[in-house]
């Protein structure tokens, strides 16, 4: 990556209007994966001076801006209390300290990656996204909008629902990314079920969701059935850190163990 | 090219330079401080760990324009401090260096875990010191380094 400009914002109006002088003005997080990256870019916009670095707890949600480091989210002891901490834990799998101490919510969500240990417990959770322009959007829209309209990310909105969840990342060394993800809640009998890093971008397994929705008990054999479901309407895919036949098992495993555990803890 | 400002072992410096260098580069090739060390050059090993506002970060990831303002220790200026003194008699009498490529970020990770937590568990080590990789020692003698450290050096953390 190569950058000539750098800008610190002091306003969010004056970051939107640096962003859209030059087509390669972009958005500055922490910067760990841009500098992966082999852009050339005009000017690069921090958004550090503006405030968006806090996590602020309302009576119902918490907000969390786009430059508080995952590490920060990792620590915050009132977000571990929603479904069984699955968000502390999710990005607590993330490499080492020194990383997360890097690297923020901002980047990680607007980068919309597809092994992204922050969105796909989020996705099992409530989320929300607010964009500067864009305004306010469940995750899940989010991550489908196709055009990538410069905008900027300030802030998600996570509701406080302190139902139960499962997260888990198959990795094959401690410090990898994952080879598959798997998320699992449930709040009042209702269950979410997500995968991610297929290797493609966590989704929901909409079909089994349903299914598993619209039993009266839970029995191992729902589990079963819905785990099935699951991995028939997902699609995994075969990339360097495996294929997409093991994935697929891996999933239907996985799925099969958040459901249990999810419906056990709540006895 | 910008001018970049801010505080590097307790001086305020200033340069002007690309703002994607990599942190890592700069201390090294600017500032000479070499005990900053590239293993992977990918944020995976820790060798590279440096403080920024206190917490610990991998310098190699790092582009320069993001530390403005803001307030670097490497290990040659923790070096100056009783804390790692302690850290450093600990780690001798431990054996946790062999040869020796890992320290400097290991000892910048101990110091972040024990600042701010000053009595770690082992498990706790464990997860403090999980982005820091060592070829050598087997890690067993560095969990008990700091343990040792943590004891010896009650009340400086
Ligand atoms: C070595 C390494 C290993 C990693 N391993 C994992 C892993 O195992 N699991 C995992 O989940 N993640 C992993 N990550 C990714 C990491 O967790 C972050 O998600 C990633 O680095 C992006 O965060 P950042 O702050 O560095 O963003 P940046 O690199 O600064 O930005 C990323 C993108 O987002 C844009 N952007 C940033 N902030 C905003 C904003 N507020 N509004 C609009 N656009 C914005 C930028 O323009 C850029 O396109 C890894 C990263 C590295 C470098
Ligand atoms: S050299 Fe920076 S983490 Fe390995
Ligand atoms: S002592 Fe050799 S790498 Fe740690």
């Amino acid at each position: 990556m190569e950058i000539f400009n750098y800008f610190k914002a002091q306003t969010i109006e004056e970051a939107y209007k640096k962003l859209n002088e030059n087509p390669s003005n972009l958005i500055i997080g922490g910067g760990a994966w841009l500098r992966l990256s082999s852009k050339v870019v005009e000017t690069a916009i921090d958004l550090i001076q503006i405030g968006l670095s806090q996590i602020v707890e309302t009576e119902s949600s918490f907000e969390i801006g786009a430059s508080v480091t995952l590490r920060e989210v990792e620590k915050n002891e009132s977000l571990a209390n929603l479904y069984s901490s699955i968000v502390n834990n999710g990005v607590h799998g993330i490499m080492g300290v020194a990383l997360r101490n890097l690297v923020t919510v901002g980047g990680s969500i607007f980068g919309k990656y597809s092994f992204s240990d922050l969105i796909t417990p989020l996705l099992a959770m409530n989320t929300e996204v607010e964009m500067y322009k864009g305004g306010r959007m469940p995750l899940e829209d989010f991550l489908k909008l196709r055009t990538r309209e410069k905008d900027i990310l300030l802030k998600i909105i996570i509701q406080k629902e302190e139902g139960l969840g499962y997260y888990y990342k198959m990795k094959k060394t401690g410090l990898d990314f994952a080879v598959i993800n798997v998320a699992v809640t449930k709040l009042n009998s209702k269950f979410k079920i997500v995968v991610g890093a297929r290797p493609s971008l966590a989704t929901f397994a909409v079909k089994a969701m349903e299914y598993v929705n619209n039993q009266s008990k839970i029995t191992p054999e729902v589990i079963e059935e819905t785990a099935k479901i699951a991995v028939e309407e997902l699609k995994f895919g075969t990339n360097s850190k495996a294929s997409e036949e093991y994935r697929t098992e891996l999933a239907q495993v996985y799925i099969r163990r958040g459901l249990k555990e999810v419906t056990n803890n709540e006895n | 090219m910008a001018k970049i400002k801010f505080t590097l072992n307790n001086k305020v410096v200033e340069i002007e330079e690309s703002p994607t260098a990599r942190l890592l580069d700069i201390l090294r090739d600017k500032y000479d401080f070499v005990g900053v060390k590239e293993g992977c050059g990918e944020g995976e090993c820790g060798a590279c760990a440096v403080l920024i506002n206190d917490k610990i970060v991998n310098s190699c990831i790092v582009p320069l324009g993001t530390v403005e303002g803001k307030s670097i220790v490497t290990i040659e200026g923790f070096s100056k401090t009783k804390r790692h003194e302690v850290l450093r008699e600990s780690f001798e009498e431990e054996g946790a260096v062999q040869c020796g490529f890992c320290t400097p970020g290991m000892l910048i990770a101990s110091e972040s875990l024990l600042n701010t937590n000053p009595h770690p568990t082992d498990e706790e080590i464990k997860i403090g010191l999980s982005g820091n990789l060592c070829r050598c020692t087997g890690y067993n003698m560095i969990i008990k380094a700091v343990k040792s450290a943590s004891k010896k050096g009650d009340g400086l953390w």
